[in-house]
């Protein structure tokens, strides 16, 4: 068990429950967070299954950055549309057919 | 190929410099040059093959590579050849409804839309493709959001989290794929996975499959897509439901041919059984559908369906391919044409259900003719381009003694039939003589002809099918 | 009910995935060798940087790309009539951050200029300089933002577009970003210090957009 792999292990953890808290959790803020965490998951899974011999890849640690990026941005409209939403109906919750 | 690509980055930024609310004709002409361009291209293309770039010199495993085939050079033909008289009726929209919130930043979201779709098209790299599927989405995603109240802010949201469930998934995939084989290019990667590949790789296409699948609203994922096309604003809807939802299909499809070709013929059945179930669920809430642009949503669902029966079909004999390529092309035309009209008919009545639509046809004899047009595509009659595309899923089903599917695809045309003649036959009733007198709005020419013009091209391609099926053949 | 089904699903999912990750063998290919052998020609000498700015440095085009349309996309959903953001205007902490907001500086101007030779680069200085705004703004010495005026879009928009000019030029010579050798490093550092203000004023504007807060009263 090495540390890379160690790490992607990890991350598959933290990827699913990203998704369970994602499908499941119906706060918004909450669900925003979840999204957070299975990328990060992601990333973890990235990084660590490349780099499972204990050796360091410059590529995947590339694509992780613009992962990261990529992640705030959609973080960051995830939060000024809830923060709408909020202003709009005083709800932090979707209501409504919900599923998934 | 590559100014498709920096073009829309270019006016994108550029109409966020000019400011809220400016920008139209920075994009209409940029976009009339990039028509021309994907032209261009699709000639190269035809003559000579697949056109390829490697970004930065260096060629992949290393670098980024860029390729675009037939295929790819029929959807690049198809964005731009859909965006520009959209663009050209989202400028007269917003400017008839100077207060709508929606067109403040609306050219820079579709400069970077156009930017994204076109990327992915002509990306031959699976990271490049997440960013390039972010691009689009969160693009999507803000133009669904713009200048709503709760309910399309609602819809944007419920589309948001299930676009970031998709590329989520997507990117588990990628991650995995490089795991196990240290590159991410498509063409590198099409030789290395072989049916004895590690259990790995076929959970990495699995995921990315289905995330894709999400993003492209089929069965059971498709409950975020009526609201948020159902919802937004005219231009918008008819961007999404054309093209946006083609792009993430189109990956499907490029994913499930190129590097996963060896490892997805025992599960093909399954996106089949969920598109046929898509046809007719789809169909049945486009049935009963109480607002107009509702309706259509539900089309989009229902017309999505078709694409995925083409998997248990494809072969060497293409036919399957040409199918799912025809019914990609004739629908965007064909669905744009349609919500471009709705659009018309819900703002000169000012009202939205279809049960009100009556009278319209008197009024609005260009856009009933469009929307009209629109429908024989989604029922396949012929000439259009949906009968072409429906005729080509019928013989690779037959040739493959599918019954079941033909008979999916028959009952699919009836029931497309049955609710585009809903909407017609209520705008050609005359309105109870005590409506007449409702406040209605002139019909704008530039509205009308546009979504004519979008309609006419989706039967058009069915007359000049065979140059498209020459196209998709081309390169490979 | 659908709570069972879906942790179910996903706990088993992640036991596939960890067995299956246990008994992988080494990756078909390694491109640890081509990076470290092109890294001369590449214009930087760290193999991170090289890779987000030269070998997939169309990746870093188009993550640029997506930043701003992070922006554009919050401005669109933010209306002038938004709550207003609570700030706290003690003296200790405006001194604190005042203090601060300089040393954040030379720190954002170091990784950049670091970025070619280790850790560093235009992402990580714009992100240091944007966590000096908000943190200037949360002490109420910088109010935030309303529709951005046509010298901060210029701002927002100006490392995107020289990244896109630098790109295409290169065109009449080879391929989309394909530096010269001997010119790369130069043009990579002029892509990254106009990236390093545009990804500040953008991240800057995804929190100072958001808050309705017009500075000390």
């Amino acid at each position: 068990m090495t540390g890379g792999l160690l790490f992607a292990l990890t991350g598959v953890a933290l990827f699913a429950s990203g998704v369970a808290g994602v499908v499941l959790i119906d706060n918004l803020l909450r669900r925003i967070l979840a999204f957070n965490l299975m990328g990060s998951g992601a990333f973890l899974v990235l990084v660590g299954l490349a780099q499972r011999n204990e050796v360091a890849d410059p590529v995947p640690q590339a694509m992780v950055l613009t992962g990261i990026v990529v992640a705030v941005a959609a973080t960051a409209l995830a939060l000024a549309m809830t923060r709408k939403y909020h202003a709009l109906t005083g709800r932090l919750e979707l209501t409504g057919d919900d599923n998934d | 190929m590559v100014w498709l690509i920096a073009l829309p980055l270019g006016w994108a930024s550029l109409t966020v410099l000019l400011g809220p609310r400016r920008g139209a004709w920075t994009a209409i002409s940029a976009l009339t040059a990039q028509l021309w361009l994907a032209f261009e291209l699709a000639q190269t293309v035809r003559a000579t093959g697949t056109v390829r770039h490697a970004v930065g010199g260096w060629g992949a495993p290393l670098g980024i590579d860029l390729a675009v085939d037939g295929l790819s050079a029929a959807m690049l033909l198809l964005a731009q050849g859909v965006a520009l008289p959209v663009a050209i009726y989202a400028r007269a929209y917003f400017k008839v409804r100077s207060g709508h919130p929606g067109g403040v930043w609306f050219w820079p979201l579709l400069g970077f839309l156009i930017a994204g779709l076109n990327a992915l098209f002509a990306s031959a790299d699976l990271f490049n493709l997440y960013v390039t599927l972010e691009l689009v989405g969160l693009a999507a995603v803000a133009l669904v959001a713009a200048g709503g109240g709760a309910p399309q802010v609602a819809a944007a949201l419920r589309y948001l989290f299930a676009t970031l469930l998709g590329s989520g998934a997507y990117l588990l995939g990628v991650a995995l794929i490089y795991g196990v084989y240290g590159t991410v290019s498509t063409a590198t990667l099409e030789p290395l996975l072989t049916v004895e590949a590690p259990r790995l790789a076929w959970i990495a296409g699995l995921l990315m499959l289905s995330g894709l699948m999400l993003k492209t609203a089929l069965f059971p994922f498709h409950y975020w897509l009526p609201p948020a096309h159902g919802g937004a604003a005219t231009p918008v809807s008819a961007l999404l439901s054309a093209l946006v939802v083609k792009a993430s299909f189109y990956l499907i499809l490029r994913l499930w041919i190129g590097p996963f070709a060896a490892l997805v013929d025992r599960i093909a059945w399954l996106p089949a059984v969920l598109g046929a179930t898509a046809v007719i669920w789809g169909s049945w809430h486009a049935l009963r559908a109480v607002r107009l642009k509702a309706l259509v949503a539900w089309s989009t669902v229902a017309q999505i369906g078709y694409l995925f029966l083409v998997f248990p079909l494809l072969g060497d004999d293409r036919i399957a391919l040409h199918a799912g390529g025809m019914q990609m092309v004739s629908h965007a035309f064909a669905k744009a044409a349609m919500f471009t009209a709705a659009g018309v008919i819900v703002h000169t009545t000012g009202r939205d259900a279809v049960a009100e639509v009556a009278g319209v046809a008197s009024r609005l004899p260009v856009t009933l003719f469009a929307f009209g047009l629109a429908g024989m595509t989604l029922m396949g009659l012929p000439p259009s381009g949906g009968f072409l595309a429906k005729w080509l899923l019928i013989e690779a089903a037959l040739a493959r003694g599918r019954w079941d599917m033909v008979v999916v695809v028959l009952a699919g045309g009836l029931l497309a039939a049955a609710y585009t003649f809903r909407v017609l036959r209520q705008a050609f009733l005359l309105p109870p003589s005590g409506e007449r007198r409702r406040v209605e709005r002139r019909p704008i020419a530039v509205l009308e002809w546009t979504a004519f013009v979008l309609a006419a091209a989706s039967v058009a391609m069915g007359l000049r099918g065979m140059e498209i099926v020459q196209l998709l053949d081309a390169g490979t | 009910m659908k709570r069972l089904a879906v942790t179910a699903l996903a706990t088993g999912f992640a036991v596939v995935l960890v067995e299956a990750m246990l008994n992988l063998g080494p990756a078909a290919i390694d491109l640890r060798i081509p990076v470290r052998e092109n890294l001369a020609e590449s214009g930087v000498s760290h193999a991170v940087t090289a890779v987000l700015l030269n070998y997939r440095g169309y990746d870093t085009l188009l993550e640029v790309a997506v930043l701003l349309l992070a922006l554009v996309a919050v401005l669109t959903v933010t209306d002038e009539a938004d709550v207003a953001f609570p700030h706290m205007e003690h003296p200790v902490l405006q001194t604190l951050a005042r203090l601060a907001t300089p040393l954040m500086t030379v720190v954002a101007v170091y990784l950049l200029w670091a970025g070619a030779f280790r850790p560093g680069g235009a992402f990580q200085a714009g992100s240091v300089l944007a966590a000096a705004a908000v943190l200037l703004h949360l002490v109420g010495l910088l109010p935030g933002w309303r529709s951005p005026r046509l010298p901060l879009r210029l701002g927002l928009v100006a490392g995107l577009l020289t990244f896109l000019a630098v790109a295409t030029a290169m065109l009449a010579r080879g391929a989309l970003l394909e530096y010269p050798p001997s010119m790369a490093g130069g043009l990579i550092l002029l892509i990254e210090s106009v990236l390093t203000v545009s990804l500040a004023l953008i991240l800057a504007g995804l929190f100072l957009l958001l808050s309705r807060d017009e500075g000390p009263s």
